[in-house]
């Protein structure tokens, strides 16, 4: 493996786990040709007639699916930090004695902390997903066989019909299925909201296992996933913990500083001329973008103003701008309470997106594009508006990336951050690891200061003399070590040795994440 | 009376964020043996063992085991801690181990400057301290008195004198709230010479005991050699305290202002606090009268539901139509709703207007007596007029050039 410099002057592999790579070559600078992958031909008439797939258990399904060492195996996380079912899809696997599985996820959470022992002995070579929690701490030792890799969502989706991952086994979590394989999860008792994250997987994968803890008669209605792309259907008594399936970050902030600054983002948005009627944003979960949402409908209440669509990330406090008339649609990514799950079910204006419409780069156009803005978050920034929200400043991963990156190509970009977190400054000379390029990011809203892209003129001045803090983005900075006693220091790192790699959403190479040496 | 051998300071656990704990034991020789466990080592590992090993210097500590716990304290946390667990050690040793003086707290307040809104910070809950004057208070308490338990007095003590040092109020009034007398006369040593701007008196019940606080500061403002003014704001907190209102309020040159404690008031009369305020009428009134009899501003209570922001809204307006000029917080979400009720009206902008124009022009042209329609306008009339244009400009309600429009 050789280390070579790319576009954005990081130090990233030109191979990865035995594949070459192409470097990071700029924002939009690389287009990828030809065709996209192509999936396997299926017959109808090699599957029942009677339209029933129910096999016996998920190892039969495995086994029937041709399952062997080597084998990718893309499993989702709509069930988030209450998921069962990829544990037991790997206790399986283990107990067959297979080794070396890609594990190809479209985001890991801390109970997948069960799978460490498969990564120690074997069983998983490597992940192509989100290494959250005890998961990135064991990638960042260097502990994994293979070389991380983490996408956006788009990303993935990205990367499956380039046929950069060609998934051998896809297993599905449905909260609902009939026995055909259609599925939803909108109903049942592991309801989730929807499960788009899926969809590529089930359009491209070479065998497709749907797994229910809720299976009812033909036809399964809405089907968010198509039966016509599913292999094998198993029934199961549970999927999960109900009580961790929604996100744990669905209420508002309590912290003063975090709500001074969800008011600043709404007053921002706002005074510099965003927030019109027909306009759109982007809102997900973490108090305080639930906080901004709340202050942004105070505005638009009060001026009278409707926004077109929001992007959710769905919460009760999207729906309710939805029920109370604010915004004529929720498009959807992934649902993150109750209240979502059921808008979604009863509302037909409360629609089930996946990347694929949203932030697919193969797309014939973006929908992340078309938003006037998104308000995001991030585990660093530096003065050129670099942004990484993988790795902590300890150099540590911490989590995925979710549809952060995609997200960026909105008109406007907001960064909602706290300007430390105890005594860890957000804003540095350099971020840890980049997951973002700075001319993608236009605001940096802290509780200390706002700072504006100077790419941004027209955002400078659309706000000039308003009341709104704004900054330098080094004067926030300054601030902030001096606070918290001078700059802080780098982490160790072994530089031979690259534990993950970050992609950017044309599925190039934007940076590297290097084993932490303690 | 044996030495201790061993100390303790801080907080730990899993919870505990912004802090951190040290546990230190004298050992016979070895040097000093140092143990972090930090949150942020390898951003600040460095710098925290070269702080510990100054402090060490410092206090004359060669050898001793030390172990920090810290889950992202900052720097004067950090040394506070620290040297609260030197004192354990050392109760006798005086020294002070201070931290580089912020240039930006050199700051002086005016006796008659707003105090519409002060915060409340538990003097040993050190991680509300660096954003609290970013909500804008016009004034910040570093609470070493009812916030504070008995045991962690001293480790209060030893934060507050450090953020008063370093740690950046945006231009707040500095504001302590010492101890009930006698003990508070203790915590004096710790911020008179830290720039204070301003002294809340708690139980303040007679002209002497604010004597006392100010004979003890003008004694140390002498030996340390301090020049800032320190003004006083006596809580009155009993029925003695609401009786003797007058003499406390007119105490001192620098007593300027005077607030009222209801929790403890309607306790010494044995009463309940309500909603309508009935049982507490005479008390505030009383306070008010006196306050403005002296010449100074006059504090109200804090409203304690953080969560209801209309019944704080309607509790100022209330105030404000007593007389009052101020509230306590006890959350930073208070202050924009108290200082925007403090606001005043249209009519009262109107008439402030018309007031300060009057006056201004009458100085151009060299008249002595100023009136407006049939009404003569005095001095104090004018005070309170630029006072409302002043309220009205911070508030936005008018802009910057309002003599234009």
């Amino acid at each position: 493996m050789k280390l070579l410099k790319n576009a954005a002057g990081r130090l990233v592999p030109d191979e990865i786990n035995g594949e070459k790579q192409i470097p990071f070559q700029g924002v939009n600078n690389y287009k990828p040709a030809g065709c996209k992958a192509k999936p396997q031909v299926k017959s109808c008439i090699d599957y029942p007639e009677d339209g029933n797939k129910l096999v016996g258990s998920l190892k039969e399904a495995l086994i029937n699916s041709g399952i062997k060492d080597g084998m990718t195996i893309s499993t989702h996380h709509h069930l988030r930090n209450g998921d069962v079912l990829t544990n037991m899809l790997f206790d399986i696997i283990h107990d067959i004695g297979l080794k070396d599985i890609r594990w190809f996820p479209s985001a890991s959470f801390p109970c997948h902390e069960h799978l460490i022992p498969y990564l120690e002995d074997g069983t998983i070579s490597h992940i192509e997903g989100s290494m959250n929690g005890p998961l990135g701490r064991f990638t960042t030792q260097g502990k994994m066989k293979g070389v991380g890799v983490l996408r956006s969502h788009g990303g993935r989706y990205q990367a499956i019909q380039d046929g950069e991952v060609h998934i051998d086994i896809a297993v599905i979590a449905a909260p609902t299925s009939d026995p055909f394989g259609n599925s939803n999860g909108v109903n049942g008792k592991s309801a989730s909201g929807l499960i788009g994250f899926a969809l590529g997987d089930s359009e491209y994968a070479d065998h497709v296992i749907v797994v229910t803890d809720n299976l009812v008669p033909f036809p399964c209605v809405p089907w968010q996933i198509q039966g016509n792309n599913v292999d094998y259907v198993v029934e199961i008594d549970s999927l999960g913990d109900a009580s961790k399936i929604v996100s744990g970050t669905t209420e508002v902030t309590k912290s003063p500083d975090r709500l001074l600054i969800a008011e600043y983002v709404a007053q921002f948005i706002e005074e510099a001329g965003i927030m019109k009627d027909g306009f759109s944003f982007q809102a997900g979960a973490g108090g305080t973008n639930l906080a901004f949402v709340l202050y942004l409908k105070e505005r638009m209440k009060a001026k009278g103003v409707k926004a077109r669509f929001v992007r959710g990330g769905s919460t009760k406090y999207l729906v309710q701008l939805l029920e109370e008339g604010l915004t004529d649609y929720i498009l959807d990514g992934q649902t993150f309470d109750l209240e979502g799950v059921r808008s979604m079910r009863e509302n037909p204006n409360h629609v089930n997106t996946s990347p694929f419409t949203s932030y697919n780069f193969h797309g014939k156009g973006n929908f992340a594009s078309i938003i006037d803005t998104a308000v995001l978050g991030a585990t660093e920034v530096d003065v050129n508006f670099n942004a990484n929200v993988v790795t902590h400043s300890d150099g540590y991963l911490l989590h995925g990336i979710g549809g952060w990156q995609n997200c960026l190509y909105s008109k406007c970009t907001i960064l909602a951050i706290p300007s430390f977190r105890d005594r860890i400054p957000v804003i540095l000379d350099e971020v840890t690891t980049l997951c973002g390029p700075g001319e993608l990011i236009d605001v940096i809203i802290t509780e200390r200061g706002i700072a504006i892209n100077p790419k941004r003129q027209d955002l400078l001045k659309a706000v000039e003399g308003s009341s709104l803090p704004v900054k330098p983005i080094e004067k926030i900075r300054d601030e902030v070590f001096e606070i918290c006693g001078g700059a802080p220091a780098k982490p160790k790192i072994n530089k031979d040795k690259v534990v993950a790699v970050v992609k950017w959403v044309d599925g190039t190479v934007l940076d590297s994440v290097f084993q932490v040496t303690e | 009376m044996e030495q201790l051998k061993k100390a303790s300071a801080g907080k730990q656990g899993d919870k505990i964020r912004s802090d951190c704990y040290f546990e230190m034991e004298l050992k016979a020789s070895g040097g000093i043996d140092l143990e972090i466990k930090s949150k942020v080592e390898t951003m600040y590992g460095d710098s925290i063992r070269k702080l510990i090993l100054d402090m060490c210097e410092y206090f004359e500590i060669k050898d001793a085991r030390i172990l920090l716990e810290d889950s992202g304290a900052l720097p004067f946390v950090l040394a506070a801690r620290f040297e609260l667990a030197v004192k354990r050690l050392f109760p006798e040793n005086k020294k002070q181990y201070l931290l580089p003086m912020n240039k930006r707290n050199l700051y002086s307040t005016a006796k008659d400057r707003l105090r519409r809104s002060r915060l409340y910070l538990p003097g040993n809950e050190p991680k509300f301290f660096p954003n609290a004057g970013l909500h804008e208070p016009d004034g910040v308490i570093l609470d070493l008195e009812d916030s504070v338990a008995p045991v962690e007095k001293e480790a209060a003590q030893l934060l507050v004198r450090n953020a008063l040092r370093t740690v950046d109020f945006y231009g707040a009034e500095r504001m302590v709230r010492i101890n009930q007398l006698p003990l508070g006369k203790r915590d004096l040593e710790f911020i008179v010479p830290q720039n204070v701007n301003l002294i809340l008196i708690p139980k303040c019940e007679s002209a002497e005991q604010v004597y006392d606080v100010e004979n003890e500061v003008l004694r140390l403002k002498k030996e340390y050699n301090i020049t800032n003014e320190i003004y006083y704001m006596p809580i009155i907190e009993s029925a003695l305290g609401v009786m003797r209102a007058y003499e406390i309020a007119s105490a001192s040159e620098n007593v300027c202002s005077l607030a009222i404690g209801l929790e403890d008031y309607t306790a010494d009369l044995g009463t309940q606090r309500t909603d309508e305020g009935k049982e507490s009428f005479f008390a505030r009134s009383m306070l008010v009268n006196a306050a403005k009899a002296s010449g100074i501003q006059a504090i109200d209570t804090v409203f304690s539901d953080v969560s209801d922001m209309e019944g704080l809204r309607k509790s100022v307006l209330e105030a404000k139509a007593l007389g009052f000029e101020g509230k306590g917080c006890i959350h930073p979400r208070q202050i924009k709703v108290i200082n925007e009720a403090f606001a005043p009206n249209e009519a009262e902008i109107e008439k402030a207007k018309k007031i300060v124009l009057a006056f201004e022009e009458a100085e151009r042209n060299g008249i002595g007596v100023v009136s407006l329609g049939s009404k003569m306008i005095d001095a104090p009339v004018v005070k309170r007029a630029r006072n409302t244009i002043h309220l009205a400009l911070l508030n936005k309600l008018i802009p910057e050039d309002w003599r234009m429009s």
